[in-house]
């Protein structure tokens, strides 16, 4: 038997029929056709499937899709300019060449925004912490954590401009 | 060169930041079955029969096949070119679904559902009958007089392959070159090691699992995307999987989530298609959970190398010898070219005054099957051969850095077996540059005499590696380009992207052979065996070197096409063509060349006069410019006169190869109490020709490097001896570095132009992954002194070899 569960996904308020035992991870890819979220491992090892849930980055393969009752959800596809344009994260990840195969970039992102989200800045042995749930096998993260280094820095200096 | 060397952007990051690139699952239709396989439970013996009845009663199963439904064909899954002759064909021992069971976790049934949950429950309740005999896990077990063979109708015994192979003279013995070496140095002189160095069965870990979905479509052609290095292989092995012509079969490959050698090899697309077959052509979709991928697909082969070095007390090597034992498992896969390929880097890599003698045996066990993974044997080589030459550098009491640039192969060096060569030798200038990044000199010093139970120490380790697998096998590739009206072309590659950035430098190459800018270079991402033209796949580190190759002949086939053309039109410029929309451009153009050139309205304009740069039609030697390639490219599509679509395809039978190497070193704090490794820096250096992408090569190094450290410290599947079963499948228990434990990465290259790459380049995507483990390993050699034979240096096995040596 399906439930009716309600939340805003990507800014856009949903009401969906699900099975009560369903991942928020198949949800969104079958769903909602949200196929940015990625599945790796299905038990919250690979942080492939990482999304933002009221603003905190979970595994969605073990998050009942029932707990997002009432909840804001974003993924990657959530994350473009209103003309199409990237986020400063991703262009930050496009430019320092931060992307191989892909397929832990979406989650990555994700917990990117979580991470300059908070307006701090981090140094570089820190953000290895803040993204070690993340598991990538190509790119020894090396410029993963050049993107991420970056955008907490120009964050964090727009933030602080803006304070003063 | 205008593009080719230059750091482009990927060509697929926009679409793998914004989700919107596609892989396999992302593309399902709508209401598609889900298929699971069901595994056997034992390692070793014969399924009798099934009992289906309770595991057909649960709701939403719609079908469930077993070993007793499937084709009587026996297929071969290596990532290779078939082989015409004979003897070299890959080893056809299974079947889509075995009966014979050879390993724990043997594909034996499936389940087909409407949905996944269904599927999996009714796996479950699938009950077997099995005879089962005693698992033969390990090689030692496997090679003991009487064992019973897994393969009887392939082999009388366990062994697939076994070869010897010699440096130097072809009767060479190591026994003979001691004897040799007594009475030409003396006893006294010579130093001789003598040790077994052990490498670990791992697991590749790609982020995306194995995931197909297959159809039957219209034509009767059975349809299937899936998530793979080859293509156009996985079409030929489905069809002899499934007895039936390889036309029948269509393979799409979209973007895939990494590969690393488990996806160069033919896994579940056969029994996908079987079981859409069984459904009547409905949609099937199968994918691979990461428990089972760990232990039913493929793994790195664990090698035991058994061996013997003997060298003078100056720091001349001798002779040197390596009896390799390769655990392959239950099916052969790519076994048998895997050792032998690790034996001959092994002798490849030093020059040894006597000779090499090198061993090896693939064999048959009932445990987790091996097959190709990044380097494909050469990390097991590089760990014997550096493991070894350190030892005897410790032994003669000589820098180990001074020891290999003295023994190490030399600029010139020709495989005497197969005429391998380096076309470009760069690895002693590489050994120069990281023995000065690491500040060698000074911390050998430095560490020289520690105490105390946190010491440090440095350690390097060199490698080679080939560009291809020419002429081990078939080299080729296909490249087809189109040239659309506006001027850009759309770039139809057989050869894949998997991760490693092929799309963005066959662009690259593209732009540069055309004269066409990169932004007008459309590359299709997707192969599909119905349109694509044929390329073998990515492995061996050959796409850049040999169907870059044909990417830059079909360019350059392209742009004289184009070029032949507008000298038609230039030549025509008065006359018919005066008629279409661009003819006074071109009547203006021709009169400012013939006005140039001097040539008279009479005079004939050739193609050879002409070239293009950046997109112009230009005078060659770049002035004056005519017009834009997109006047010829619109003409030559909508010309009442002539009307041609301008496209070019080419093969490139490449018949080549090069050596590529480097090194890597390593400096290391070692706790000796806690058994933790820590990188305080590391660095590689590599010889790969001219970089087509500076940023990416980086980034492909970068990821080699962290896969070493995993290869070093951490990674290791664990199979139970007494059943065959693998204690740790999944990413909490095997360990592959995270971000924490990967230090920063230092990367460098020295950029020799290769004369036979296409564009001066060679070998990349797997060396970066060679010299990181034995590095580390000879650094915690100098900084103990201690001799960590057993790869993964886990904190269990230091700690028990810090005891062992009473050092804690």
């Amino acid at each position: 038997m399906l439930k009716i569960v309600h939340m805003t996904v990507n800014g856009t308020w949903r009401e969906l029929a699900v099975d009560e035992r369903e991942s928020l991870l198949d949800t969104l890819r079958n769903r909602l056709g949200l196929t940015s979220v990625k599945k790796g491992c299905e038990v919250g090892e690979c942080g492939a499937c990482t999304v933002l849930v009221d603003g905190e980055a979970v595994d969605s393969c073990i998050y009942l899709t029932m707990w997002a009752e009432g909840r804001s959800i974003m993924t990657v596809e959530g994350l473009k300019g209103p003309n199409g344009e990237l986020s400063p994260i991703q262009k930050a990840f496009v430019e320092e060449a931060a992307v191989q195969c892909g397929f832990c970039t979406p989650g990555l992102i994700m917990s990117a925004v979580e991470i300059v989200g908070t307006g701090k800045k981090y140094n570089r042995d820190e953000l290895r912490k803040l993204i070690s749930g993340h598991l990538c096998r190509c790119t020894g993260y090396e410029k993963i954590l050049d993107a991420m280094e970056r955008i907490v820095e120009e964050v964090y200096r727009t933030v602080n401009e803006e304070q003063t | 060169m205008g593009v080719v060397g230059k750091e482009m952007q990927r060509v697929d990051a926009w679409g793998k930041v914004t989700g919107e690139a596609k892989y396999s699952a992302d593309l399902e239709p709508r209401d598609i079955y889900h298929g699971k396989v069901v595994h056997s439970t034992i390692a070793n013996g014969l399924v009798k029969s099934f009992d289906l009845e309770e595991a057909l009663k649960v709701p939403g199963v719609i079908k469930i096949v077993t070993c007793f439904d499937v084709p009587d064909c026996q297929f071969p899954t290596a990532g290779h070119p078939w082989s015409v002759e004979e003897k070299h064909q890959d080893i056809c021992d299974r079947k889509i679904l075995n009966q014979r069971v050879r390993i724990y976790g043997d594909d034996i049934a499936a389940v087909i559902a409407t949905d996944e949950v269904a599927a999996a429950r009714a796996a479950r309740l699938v009950k077997a009958e099995y005879e089962e005999y005693e698992p033969i896990v390990t090689v030692e077990a496997a090679m003991r007089e009487g064992a019973t063979p897994l393969h009887p109708d392939i082999r009388k015994d366990n062994v697939i392959v076994h070869s010897h192979m010699t440096m130097g003279p072809s009767d060479f013995t190591f026994e003979e070159g001691l004897r040799q070496a007594k009475e030409q140095y003396g006893e006294e002189n010579l130093v001789l090691v003598e040790a077994d160095y052990d490498t670990p069965r791992i697991s590749h870990c790609h982020l995306e699992l194995p995931v197909s979905w297959a159809y039957v479509d219209v034509n009767g052609k059975v349809t299937i995307t899936s998530s793979t290095q080859i293509p156009h292989i996985v079409r030929r092995c489905t069809a002899q999987a499934l007895g039936i012509d390889i036309g029948k079969i269509r393979i799409i490959k979209p973007y895939i989530g990494g590969g690393f050698g488990n996806k160069q090899d033919v896994l579940y697309e056969p029994l996908n298609a079987f079981l859409t077959m069984a459904v009547g052509g409905h949609p099937v979709r199968l994918e691979i959970s990461r428990e089972e991928t760990i232990c039913s697909t493929r793994t790195r082969h664990a090698i035991l190398g058994r061996c013997k070095g003997a060298a003078t007390k100056d720091g001349k090597l001798l002779a040197r010898k390596l009896d390799a034992y390769a655990n392959n498992g239950g099916y052969a896969s790519h076994g048998h070219a895997i050792c032998a390929n690790c034996g001959n880097v092994f002798k490849d890599l030093y020059q040894d005054e006597l000779g090499c003698e090198v061993d090896c045996s693939t064999v048959y066990t009932s445990s987790p099957t091996a097959g190709a993974m990044r380097a494909y044997g050469i990390p097991q080589a590089d760990w014997f051969a550096e493991c070894l030459t350190d030892d005897l550098a410790e032994k003669i009491g000589m820098d180990p850095c001074d020891f290999r640039l003295k023994n190490c192969m030399g600029e010139g060096f020709v495989d005497p077996a197969n005429g391998i060569a380096f076309h470009s030798y760069g690895l002693k200038q590489c050994i120069e540059r990281g023995r000065e990044r690491i500040c060698w000199d000074e911390k050998r010093k430095a560490y020289a005499n520690q105490t105390g139970p946190v010491r440090r120490g440095v350690g390097m380790a060199i490698f080679c590696y080939k560009t291809g697998v020419y002429p081990i096998s078939l080299e080729t590739a296909s490249v087809r380009m189109v040239l659309n009206q506006d001027g850009s072309l759309q770039l139809c590659m057989g050869a894949t992207e998997i991760g490693q950035g092929a799309d963005t430098v066959f662009s690259q190459m593209a732009a540069e052979a055309t004269g066409l800018t990169f932004d007008r270079v459309y590359v299709v991402s997707t192969q599909d065996t119905d349109t694509t033209p044929f390329d073998t796949g990515a492995y061996a580190s050959r796409q850049t070197y040999v169907s870059g190759m044909a990417c830059k002949k079909c360019g350059q086939v392209l742009r004289e096409r184009i070029l032949e053309y507008a000298a038609y039109m230039l030549n025509y410029a008065e006359t018919d063509l005066a008629k279409t929309i661009h003819g006074g451009t071109v009547r203006q153009a021709a009169g400012r060349m013939r006005e140039a050139l001097g040539l008279s309205a009479e005079d004939q304009i050739t193609a050879e006069m002409l070239d293009i740069v950046e997109n112009q039609v230009v005078v060659t030697g770049g002035a004056p410019k005519l017009f834009d390639v997109a006047v010829v490219a619109e003409t030559s599509v909508y010309s009442l006169d002539r009307s041609q679509h301008i496209t070019a395809e080419v093969t490139n039978h490449c018949k080549d190869n090069t050596f590529a190497s480097g090194c890597c070193f390593v400096d290391v704090e070692v706790d000796m109490p806690l058994g933790l490794v820590h990188v305080k820096k590391i660095i590689n250096v590599h010889d790969s020709g001219i970089l087509i992408n500076p940023k990416l090569a980086e980034g492909q190094v970068e990821g080699g490097m962290s896969m070493g450290l995993g290869y070093g410290l951490s990674e290791e599947m664990l199979v139970d001896e007494k059943t065959g079963r693998v204690l740790n499948d999944n990413l909490l228990d095997y360990k592959i570095p995270t971000a924490m434990d990967v230090p920063d990465l230092d990367v460098e290259f020295i950029q020799l132009e290769d004369p036979t790459g296409p564009y001066g380049n060679k070998s990349l995507g797997e060396p970066p992954a060679i010299p990181v483990a034995p590095a580390i390993r000879n650094a915690i050699l100098h900084a103990t002194g201690v001799h960590m034979n057993v790869t993964p240096m886990t904190a269990q096995r230091l700690t028990a070899a810090f005891k062992a040596q009473s050092l804690i």
